[in-house]
């Protein structure tokens, strides 16, 4: 018991641990690598949930699914994010290049 | 009979999803594949609608596996009328965001962009369709984060589609702080399951019993959730996102995606929770709602550009939702969920319509500063109707369905003696209308001795989709007894299941 409690205040250390970062920090791949972290946290608490005393019986299973779907959300959604942070980049240094794409930004839809 | 089988819940869900499939895999018919299968899924929102007033709320198990492993769907009165807002707006904006495309690709500013824009945004957008009708149809939390992070990840590609530099910075950040919303919705499943050992619904609602704990759990699941549905003072993420995304983008955004986790927190709030609430956790809400309406609608009036004076009415209508939280617990409650309902269905329409009749200006005149407006009903003439009519239903004129929902909030406020809640709608109802007229007086005067607007021409699908959808909005109020008669029809059979009413 003591130790599920451990991992579980583990998980939510590290839930908020990545909060702060994801506040705090302003560099586009840090947030990233924060809101990684946090969801790394809210993982370690589900799977601290599942363990049961040898003596009660086997593990609760569906916890442990609920980790791998977890994991898949998150690496697409880190894929779409890094995506996006590197198009922010490309985009933001073109136009540092360019005075004249700044110039017609507000006046295009594109 | 065809009509009557259980399988047609998952029609809205799969139906989308494979178009958006088909339109990854194919180049051409791409809107021919999405105008098929919008128009299908309006069709199976009326079947199902059917099906609720034969047969009652019902209940379908995925792949033939119960509940605890399995997941389970379910259609009630809230649900279906979510699925008919998204079913109806999705039609109009199909078909609106042909128009614009074609359009653009005509006018190309850049070779070869538009089209690549088209041919994302299909795909796109079907996903989207899909995953909002998944989380109308889910009955299982932790399914149901599945569901959110779905529309999330598919709302901030389509938000980055338009390319400049500000929609991309405004998306990147749409994306981080839904995924804040969600992971914190998340660690509140994780509490829940560590309190109760169950992910469904219906069983969460018969084991809820208050705590500590299950406080905490939903207190996180509602911070997550306001984020998502950006409640002041959490909306600094929507204007900027909504208002440089392209126009149909616009539309999708701001009618529909932000509803769906409105949809979800009114869920665990009023059906799943309504015992462990607290009334000062109500009357927060309405607080948070009423300084909504207040701050939206005075940023909408001091913006100088349409398309972000649209994006804050969105903030200033989103508060009406909540203001609705302190009056739903009273006696005449249900009157309240309508209310709710009604406000929802009508913003939807006449938000999208508003941002469509917005892209149609932006696309014929070049800019959307509101100052150098004039006389633009020359050249756009039904869009500029469109504007005008979805602005009749901001400010909650009769018969809109805004009209309805307000007069519904207005009466239940004044019938419990809280009247400053009503106060509070009536000064917003105002504020929309100094902020709907400010546009609308521009848009209708020519100015004399101005010549008239030189006008490209445009398809019909430009206009004519942005009307439809605005009249249906000012419509609505004559349909009031249907959703009325939904509401009941799922009320009393829950009441007949579990003896509580939401």
């Amino acid at each position: 018991m003591i130790t599920n409690f451990l991992y579980s205040f583990c998980g939510l250390f590290v839930f908020f641990m990545g909060f702060f970062a994801l506040i705090a920090c302003s560099h586009p791949l840090r947030k990233i690598l924060a809101v990684n972290v946090m969801s790394t946290g809210v993982f370690l608490i589900l799977v601290a949930g599942a363990y049961r005393p040898a003596s009660v019986g086997d593990i609760d299973p569906v916890p442990h699914a609920m980790v791998l779907t977890g994991i898949v959300v998150s690496v697409s959604v880190t894929a779409l994010a890094l995506i996006l942070a590197c198009r922010v980049q490309e985009t933001s240094n073109l136009s540092l290049l360019r005075p004249k794409s700044i110039n017609g930004r507000e006046e295009s839809e594109d | 009979m065809l009509f009557d089988s259980s399988s047609w819940i998952i029609a809205p869900i799969v139906l989308p999803l494979m178009a958006g499939l088909f339109c990854f895999l194919f180049t051409r018919g791409t809107f021919a594949i999405s105008v098929v299968a919008s128009i299908a899924n309006l069709v199976t929102v009326v079947v199902l609608h059917r099906q609720l007033i034969s047969f009652g709320p019902t209940r379908y198990v995925v792949g033939g596996w119960r509940v605890p492993l399995g997941i389970t769907l379910r259609t009630d009165g809230p649900a279906l009328l979510m699925l008919l807002m998204a079913a109806v707006t999705g039609v109009a904006i199909t078909f609106y965001a042909r128009g614009y495309f074609s359009f653009r690709i005509a006018e190309p500013k850049r070779e070869g962009r538009h089209e690549r824009q088209q041919r994302f945004f299909w795909p796109l957008w079907m996903m989207l369709l899909g995953s909002l009708n998944a989380l109308f149809l889910s009955s299982d939390i932790f399914n149901l984060y599945v569901t959110l992070e779905l529309v999330s990840v598919s709302a901030a590609a389509l938000a980055a589609l338009s390319g400049k530099p500000a929609s991309q910075i405004a998306a990147f950040r749409y994306l981080l702080v839904s995924l804040l919303g969600s992971l914190s919705y998340l660690l509140g499943v994780v509490f829940i399951y560590k309190i109760h050992g169950v992910l469904d619904l219906d069983m969460l609602r018969m084991a809820a019993s208050g705590g500590p704990a299950l406080g905490a759990a939903l207190a996180l699941m509602t911070v997550g959730l306001l984020l998502k549905t950006a409640l002041f003072p959490l909306h600094f993420w929507l204007p900027p996102a909504h208002a440089n995304a392209l126009a149909p983008v616009s539309a999708i955004l701001s009618g529909l995606v932000v509803k769906g986790s409105f949809y979800l927190l009114f869920r665990l709030w009023f059906d799943v929770f309504p015992g462990v609430i607290a009334t000062p956790a109500l009357n927060l809400m309405g607080l948070l709602g009423a300084g909504a309406i207040l701050w939206g609608s005075v940023q909408a009036i001091r913006q100088q550009r349409l398309k972000l004076l649209v994006a804050y009415s969105t903030v200033s209508q989103l508060g009406y939702l909540f203001v609705a939280f302190p009056l739903a617990r009273l006696e005449n409650g249900a009157g309240v969920w309508t209310a709710v309902t009604f406000m929802a269905l009508a913003h939807a329409c006449a938000k999208a319509a508003m941002f469509m009749a917005a892209g149609a200006i932006f696309l014929q005149v070049g800019h959307d500063r509101i100052r150098d407006l004039a006389g633009v009903r020359a050249c756009l003439p039904v869009a500029s109707l469109a504007y005008a009519v979805a602005g009749v239903n901001l400010m909650g004129l009769p018969p809109s369905g805004g009209f309805m929902a307000k007069w519904l909030l207005l009466t239940s406020s004044l019938a419990s003696c809280r009247w400053w809640w009503g106060l509070v709608i009536m000064a917003g109802s105002l504020l929309a209308a100094i902020y709907v007229f400010r546009v609308v007086s521009r848009l209708f005067v020519i100015p004399a001795g101005e010549p008239l607007r030189a006008c490209y021409p445009h398809s019909i699908l430009l206009e004519w989709p942005a009307l439809i959808l605005a009249l249906i909005s000012l419509l609505l109020g004559f349909a009031a007894p249907y959703p009325l008669q939904l509401l009941d029809t799922a009320q009393s059979a829950m009441a007949l299941f579990y003896g509580g009413l939401p």
